[in-house]
């Protein structure tokens, strides 16, 4: 029965879809705006509505709800999305779970799937789909560059990371560039506050470097407690351990930490300047790293959209790949897997006034691609 | 492995034992007295950091803030139990995990609106500040050392309150027979208030003591809410003593657990398996335990002699 009914609306859609003439380009935000990690999914849809409000398109409809960063909730929200509201183009998913819960579905459907965030390793190999876009990185990228960034002075590393899929891949991609000792491997819980037990080992390891991969609150506590225990071992980790969303929040704890990031807010180009300006101008805060690749997202659905009709998926997707855009990051190229090719760089803490804020130092790789676009084969 | 390592791992599952005791004290009364599984005791907890997170960035000084943590859960406590819980004691449990339930969502979306959806910033006293040397070299923080004193404070202050006060003795006579002191011509309905906004205030200033530890954010109380009713099962659900007694128990073999058993592990097989196999089984550990409790004793170490 209920095959039925989609069944028949689909035909009617379809028809009336027909009908119309010039129809505007509807684009589904499905991000966490409620729970632990809204403030990423904030981040996220603010820097994306900044691009469309910038774009002056009145075609571009944008429908945003909340995913409470449950898989079975985005499903859900996907499929009211694609039938119901039926948009052209979903985004804004934060977390890689959720993303392989929608995405592959979406891109089945016909709809173009672009990622704000999220990128795990099994979307961009062989799996890659031509509707299926990221606008972020590729999940490995920024654990790479600080495997590269730590050969240089560091012998002995301590790496740690929430035991779930994306931490997994976050020390495989640091151990794929890092040629020194791993002293230890330590496995977090996911959601972990209290990080006594790993620090009392750290203190134990022997290791002359720490790189740890926590995001949000995660993050915030382990600096917080690892500032007042007396361990001098320098730390180190991927941008999103200290993002501009939870460096408040660490405190002073966080000054003179690296990090690995494609984007900072010094990041030294036209399009950056404007874009840090005009984003405190509309929301009285410092954009992150989220904000910076929603922003660049929106900007590619955006550009694409003047040129070509969405209906039309060849042409539209076409549009997308040229990524004609001027992003924050400086240079922006798609991958032959329709992942960004693009350069990574060493960021330091630093206090910038009153406010904590990532400072480059240098670049670690550049036009750094993914290590799986040699599997997709499109 | 070296003896002070081992110490060290022993005083943080110590810490983590003595947090999880200030939840759970509240949590078990609350259940003895009144009967009532109150699942939003983890947004009271919320409450009491943003409290004094939202204090002492306006003061400047923590210990303001862990007196407002404190008055601030005490107060939402109670008027919790006066608009809500008090219509919820002579129904069934299942209405009341519903009804609490809807608080916890409620408590979280409220502190969203006020205080927004990014983490707020607490940090820990300036006297607090800083680690001191263990026997065998280590370091250890000092704000640990004092929240394992306060925790200490706190049991015996409530082992007082319960065994040599006059209220100890309404709350002890209302865990054993609700209408027979009711009866007695002791007013119940403000028993109960007092009851709950204690427990309240407990859970907030655990939360206030932790928050300077971890993150003050929303949603941060349901995870240990978890812990603490694992903690209340296996202590005896009612007794103080029980709660102690299991709170220190979780606390240790959850820390020693995570340290131990990888490190075991990684005497058979590949360090990045063990690492990721005993993170995994670490995890498992605590609820294995409170399994092998409850199979020897179904009621917990100290259940309350009546039903």
């Amino acid at each position: 029965m209920k095959k039925l009914i989609s069944a028949a609306t689909l035909a009617l859609s379809m028809s009336v879809s027909g009908l119309a003439v010039a129809e505007p380009l509807k684009i589904g935000m499905i991000t966490t705006l409620s729970g632990g990690g809204a403030g990423l999914g904030i981040d996220t849809r603010d820097g994306f509505m900044l691009a469309i409000k910038q774009a002056g398109n009145d075609e571009i409809e944008v429908i945003t709800e909340d995913d409470g960063q449950k898989p079975e909730l985005a499903v859900q929200i996907a499929d009211k999305m694609v039938q119901s509201d039926q948009v052209d183009i979903l985004t804004g998913i934060v977390w890689s779970n959720l993303l392989m819960a929608v995405a592959p579905s979406a891109v089945a459907q016909g709809k173009f799937y672009v990622s704000t965030n999220a990128a795990p390793a099994a979307l961009a190999g062989e799996n890659c789909n031509p509707l299926y876009f990221n606008a972020a990185y590729q999940n490995d990228n920024l654990h790479e560059a600080m495997g590269e960034y730590a050969n240089k002075d560091y012998k002995k590393m301590f790496i740690m990371a929430p035991n779930y899929p994306a931490g997994k891949d976050s020390l495989t991609g640091f151990k794929r560039f890092y040629k020194g000792e791993v002293t230890s491997e330590v496995y977090t819980q996911v959601g972990q506050t209290d990080y006594a037990a790993e620090i009392a080992q750290i203190r134990a390891s022997g290791a002359d470097g720490v790189f740890a991969f926590l995001p949000g609150g995660m993050g915030i506590a382990f600096m917080k407690q690892y500032a007042q225990s007396g361990v001098k071992i320098s730390i180190m980790g991927p941008g999103f351990s200290f993002s501009q969303d939870v460096l408040g929040a660490i405190g002073d704890a966080a000054l003179g930490v690296k990090n690995s990031g494609h984007w900072a807010k010094d990041l030294d180009n036209e399009a950056n300047k404007k874009f840090v300006e005009a984003f405190q101008a509309e929301y009285g805060r410092l954009p992150s790293i989220y904000a910076v690749q929603a922003y660049d997202a929106g900007q590619l659905i955006a550009s694409a959209a003047a040129k070509a009709d969405v209906k039309d998926t060849e042409a539209f997707r076409a549009e997308l790949l040229k990524a004609d855009i001027q992003s924050p990051r400086g240079k922006f190229k798609f991958n032959i897997n329709q992942h960004p090719i693009q350069d990574i760089y060493v960021r330091e803490v630093v206090k910038d006034g009153d406010v904590l804020t990532n400072k480059i130092i240098a670049p670690v790789f550049t036009d750094h691609e993914d290590a799986y676009a040699k599997d997709c084969k499109m | 492995m070296t003896l002070a390592l081992a110490l060290e791992q022993l005083l943080n599952g110590l810490q983590l034992g003595v947090m999880l005791f200030l939840m759970a004290a509240g949590l078990t009364l609350i259940f003895g007295v009144m009967g009532l599984i109150n699942l939003a005791h983890g947004s009271l907890y919320m409450v009491g950091a943003f409290a004094c997170a939202a204090v002492a960035s306006a003061t400047g000084s923590f210990w303001i803030g862990l007196i407002a943590s404190f008055a601030c859960a005490a107060a939402a406590g109670a008027i919790v139990e006066l608009l809500v819980i008090r219509r919820l004691y002579d129904r069934d449990h299942l209405d009341q995990v519903l009804a609490t339930f809807a608080l916890i969502l409620i408590f979280s979306e409220g502190t969203r609106w006020l205080f927004g959806s990014f983490p707020l910033y607490l940090d820990i006293p300036r006297l607090l500040q800083g680690a001191v040397a263990l026997p065998g070299g280590a370091q250890y923080p000092v704000y640990r050392l004092a929240i394992i004193a306060a925790g200490a404070l706190v049991a015996l202050g409530l082992y007082l309150l319960i065994g040599k006060t006059r209220l100890g003795m309404r709350i002890r006579a209302g865990e054993s027979d609700r209408e027979m002191i009711g009866a007695l011509g002791v007013d119940i309905r403000t028993l109960y208030t007092v009851v709950f906004a204690l427990g309240a205030a407990l859970a907030g200033f655990a939360g206030a003591m932790v928050g300077a530890l971890q993150s003050v954010q929303v949603g941060m109380g349901e995870p240990v809410l978890i812990l603490a009713f694992v903690v209340i099962v296996i202590g005896g659900i009612g007794s103080i003593k029980g709660a102690l007694l299991g709170a220190l128990l979780v606390g240790v073999v959850d820390t020693m657990g995570r340290f131990l058993l990888p490190q075991v592990l990684a005497l058979f097989v590949p360090p990045s398996q063990a690492g990721l196999i005993g993170g995994a089984a670490a995890s498992m550990l605590i609820y294995v335990m409170m399994a092998l409790i409850l199979a020897v004793k179904p009621r917990g170490l100290f259940a309350a002699a009546h039903a």
